[in-house]
């Protein structure tokens, strides 16, 4: 057996300078002889723990010795087969706390890049589409002989994010007939309207969009659940079934003085303004969005490292982050701060805003700041931050844009009769089933558990898409 | 895609289409707005829910060219299709019956603010609607608003009518004379402020239909935050009607000029070059 490399083939990158003023993809993906020679490096361990950090549970090693043989079409059906979204995950999955974190290489070098072979395997099957035939996925998972029988039964699927759009494959594939239903404009959830265009590339999510359409899901956009029909009039108009993926879109604010002058945006408007609606390209586009010479991100996760690099592409000419604990506690993946970095952002730790100062006209001119020092650990482990007496300073910034997080949108439980919600508005719901607390009801995603990642939402989609076809085939017939 | 049924040219600019949306038409409610992208490049904006029929499955939409997008949709004719229409969002104004409503109104407001009219009407309460447009030229709606009105008052900025100049001196005479139980206001927001300020010593409850930008209209953004009684609120979800005496004015009016391009504030308050003057 050859000898174990212990070293990752690195991934091409656009250079920072260049890339922190155009919108394209920042990792350009492996090439074929890359990917190879990555590949090559997996020992295809028989305990394979790499399957067990991944939420939906890809046949890591299966695909990875598929790419080795050269079999394109097998490893991309191999991972289509737990994953129907993997352009996306093997991009902007947090692998490094996921499947890489418990790779077996990883005890003694670097682990097996698996979201890059991910990546690379699903571009691969997109831009060969035409030539795969019959052998490709779509195809030969498209219609299984049960979907006459349980094409009567209709499901409705409340939200196009990754949790609706998986729970969708997943219920089209078993044959049943399925209707997602979006608020937007167009299908993908925060994968369309907050991560950007250089991490994310929206052709890539609007080919997995297709894709499931091309299972029989049908697509609703511009409908806002609870507007035109709440989930009860759903059930009684015809649906059996009603999975909730309705995500986390409710901006949180400081709640400072000063927050609603003209120039501070919440980072979900920042970058729906400039990622769904192509703020970048107006005037082409129509959507404008204003951004300062100087920019001010207030937070540490990998919302704010989104803002920052977007504002640092807008044209701002000093773009800082704004964090009240240290570097270490920062939430957002280390990948992305570094990035981040590399293109220039500054990073002000250990300062928290107090408010902000207006410049006669309305619009922000200032942010007071406080300096912070960190105590204790608190409850989580983390050190809390405590302001330094006297250590105010003032920041002079025309655009603020803060990103501290998003809460579940309160529509559906409002309009819902009988759906219990936790703290914070959450939809409560079984963690293995989706089921919730209101019969033919489940919900899944950032919606049950407040924001977290793409593949625990495509998770949540699975787990709750298997629970409806058990309710719906008549073998579970209890409620919770 | 959502096809113009019927298209109809009030006034210099305002236009009214009958559109093709039954899903919404199914729930409309007054004082409810739609969010309309014009095409596939096209900015989201939110326009009134002017009237509806349930039968046939259409809205109404009743708009006013002031900007790009809404330029784009006055270019459209009958036939033609509108990329998207989301709705019904934001919240119906609650109607009982009040006693003596008075619904002041202008700009587009002079035909969209007709369902609750209407409304009002049905729950029984007497209602006195004060229209007001620039010119004798830029007059529309007044027919249509009668038809819901126990009386209806004119003001014009020229002198073409009874009573011209602006609204608030024949508002002001009115609320003299008689005793209201509500004013109801939809208009440019400088007018609705100066309506609040003119109701105000009258102490008669005063709602106005608020009007910031806004981006996605389901409340994920906060583009459209307004402050009401120091409490901040986001518009296209918690309302946008709202009690007009606990609207931050200069909030909502500095905001709505955020992408007025201007950098004097004597600029970019649009309201004074305002083809609704
Ligand atoms: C800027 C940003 C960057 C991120 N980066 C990463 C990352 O790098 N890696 C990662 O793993 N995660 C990341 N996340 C988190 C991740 O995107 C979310 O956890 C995930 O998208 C949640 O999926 P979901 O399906 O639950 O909801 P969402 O993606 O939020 O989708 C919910 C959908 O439901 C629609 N909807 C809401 N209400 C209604 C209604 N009443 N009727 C109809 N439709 C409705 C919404 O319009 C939306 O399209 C990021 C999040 C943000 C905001
Ligand atoms: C709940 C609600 C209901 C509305 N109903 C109607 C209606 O029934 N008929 C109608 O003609 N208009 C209505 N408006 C206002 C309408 O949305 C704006 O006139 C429209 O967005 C202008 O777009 P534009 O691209 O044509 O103009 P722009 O070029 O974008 O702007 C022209 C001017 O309009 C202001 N403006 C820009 N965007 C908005 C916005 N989203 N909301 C308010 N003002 C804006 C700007 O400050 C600018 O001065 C409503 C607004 C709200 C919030
Ligand atoms: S989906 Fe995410 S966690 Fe699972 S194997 Fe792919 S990159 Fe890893
Ligand atoms: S744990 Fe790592 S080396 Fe082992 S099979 Fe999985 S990817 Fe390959
Ligand atoms: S328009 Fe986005 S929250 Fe109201």
């Amino acid at each position: 057996m050859a000898k174990l490399n212990l070293n990752r083939v690195p991934m091409p990158r656009q250079d920072p300078i260049v890339r922190g003023k155009n919108f394209k993809e920042v990792a350009l993906g492996y090439g074929k002889e890359e990917a190879q020679k990555e590949a090559n490096r997996c020992i295809q361990c028989p305990r394979h723990p790499c399957k067990g950090g991944c939420p939906v549970g890809v046949d890591i090693p299966e695909f990875i010795k598929a790419l080795r043989e050269d079999n394109m079409p097998e490893a991309a059906r191999i991972l289509k087969g737990k994953n129907s979204l993997p352009g996306i995950c093997g991009r902007v999955c947090p692998q490094e706390t996921q499947c890489e974190n418990v790779c077996t290489l990883g005890k003694k070098g670097a682990p097996i890049a698996i979201g890059r072979l991910e990546r690379y395997v699903a571009d691969w099957e997109r831009t060969n589409k035409g030539n795969v035939g019959s052998k490709g996925s779509a195809s030969s998972q498209k219609t299984s002989p049960s979907s006459s029988k349980t094409g009567a039964k209709r499901v409705a699927v409340v939200g196009s994010g990754p949790a609706g759009l998986t729970a969708a494959a997943d219920l089209a594939k078993l044959g049943y007939s399925v209707t997602i239903f979006e608020a937007l404009h167009v299908a993908g959830g925060v994968l369309m309207y907050g991560i950007p265009e250089f991490r994310l590339p929206k052709e890539i999510v609007q080919a997995e969009v297709d894709y499931i359409k091309s299972l029989g899901a049908e697509l609703k956009l511009d409908s806002v659940v609870g507007k035109i029909d709440t989930v009860d009039e759903l059930l009684s108009n015809g649906y059996d079934a009603v999975f909730i993926g309705t995500g986390a879109g409710l901006p949180m604010f400081l709640d400072l003085p000063g927050e609603n002058l003209c120039g501070i945006y919440s980072a979900n408007e920042f970058l729906t303004r400039t990622v769904l609606m192509k703020g970048y390209l107006y005037p082409e586009y129509d959507t404008p969005v204003e951004i300062g010479k100087q920019v001010a991100i207030v937070g540490g996760g990998n919302v704010a490292m989104d803002a920052a690099r977007c504002s640092l592409r807008l044209g701002a000419d000093k773009v800082y982050v704004v964090y009240r604990r240290s570097e270490a506690e920062m939430p957002a993946r280390r990948e992305e701060i570094e990035n981040a970095k590399e293109e220039g952002i500054i990073f002000k730790f250990l300062t928290n805003p107090l408010g902000f100062l207006a410049n006669g006209h309305g619009w922000v001119n200032a942010m007071e700041c406080i300096q912070m020092e960190l105590g204790e650990p608190d409850k989580s482990g983390r050190c809390r931050p405590i302001p330094k007496e006297g250590s105010e300073f003032l920041l002079p910034v025309d655009t603020v844009i803060v990103a501290l997080g998003n809460n579940p949108n309160p529509l559906i439980p409002k309009t819902s009769i009988g759906l219990e919600t936790g703290k914070r508005g959450t939809i409560t719901a079984d963690e293995d089933t989706g089921k919730t607390k209101k019969p033919k009801v489940w919900a899944g995603g950032d919606i049950v558990t407040g924001a977290a990642t793409v593949i625990s939402a495509m998770g949540a989609g699975r787990k709750a898409a298997a629970s409806i076809d058990k309710f719906l085939r008549g073998e579970d017939k209890s409620w919770i | 895609m959502y096809r113009i049924l019927l298209r109809e040219d009030l006034a210099p600019n305002i236009h009214r289409f009958k559109i093709d949306a039954p899903t919404i038409a199914r729930k409309a409610e007054p004082g409810q707005f739609v969010i309309v992208r014009v095409d596939d490049k096209g900015e989201r904006i939110p326009l009134t829910i002017a009237d509806w029929d349930r039968d046939v499955g259409s809205i109404t939409i009743v708009f006013n060219q002031v900007g790009k997008t809404t330029n784009k949709l006055a270019a459209l004719k009958a036939g033609d299709s509108i990329e998207n229409v989301a709705g019904p969002l934001g919240l119906p104004v609650a109607i009982e019956n009040f006693g003596n409503v008075a619904c002041v109104v202008g700009g587009y407001g002079a035909a969209t603010i007709l369902p609750i009219v209407r409304a009002l009407k049905e729950a029984g309460n007497i209602v006195t609607s004060i229209i007001r447009a620039p010119s004798k030229e830029t007059l529309f709606g007044e027919a249509r608003l009668g038809e819901y009105s126990d009386k209806i008052m004119v003001v014009t900025g020229d002198t073409s009518n009874e009573y011209h100049g602006f609204v608030f001196e024949p508002l002001r005479e009115l609320l003299k004379k008689e005793k209201f139980d509500l004013v109801i206001t939809m208009a440019p927001t400088c007018v609705m402020r100066l309506v609040s300020l003119t109701t105000k010593p009258f102490k008669v409850k005063t709602i106005a239909s608020l009007n910031p930008i806004m981006v996605d209209g389901t409340g994920m953004c906060g583009c459209c935050r307004v402050i009401i009684d120091g409490v901040t609120k986001f518009a296209c979800v918690d309302g946008p009607v709202f009690d007009a005496q606990e609207v931050a004015w200069d909030m909502l009016m500095t905001r709505r000029c955020t992408y007025s391009g201007e950098t004097s504030p004597e600029l970019r308050y649009q309201c004074y070059k305002c083809a609704q003057w």
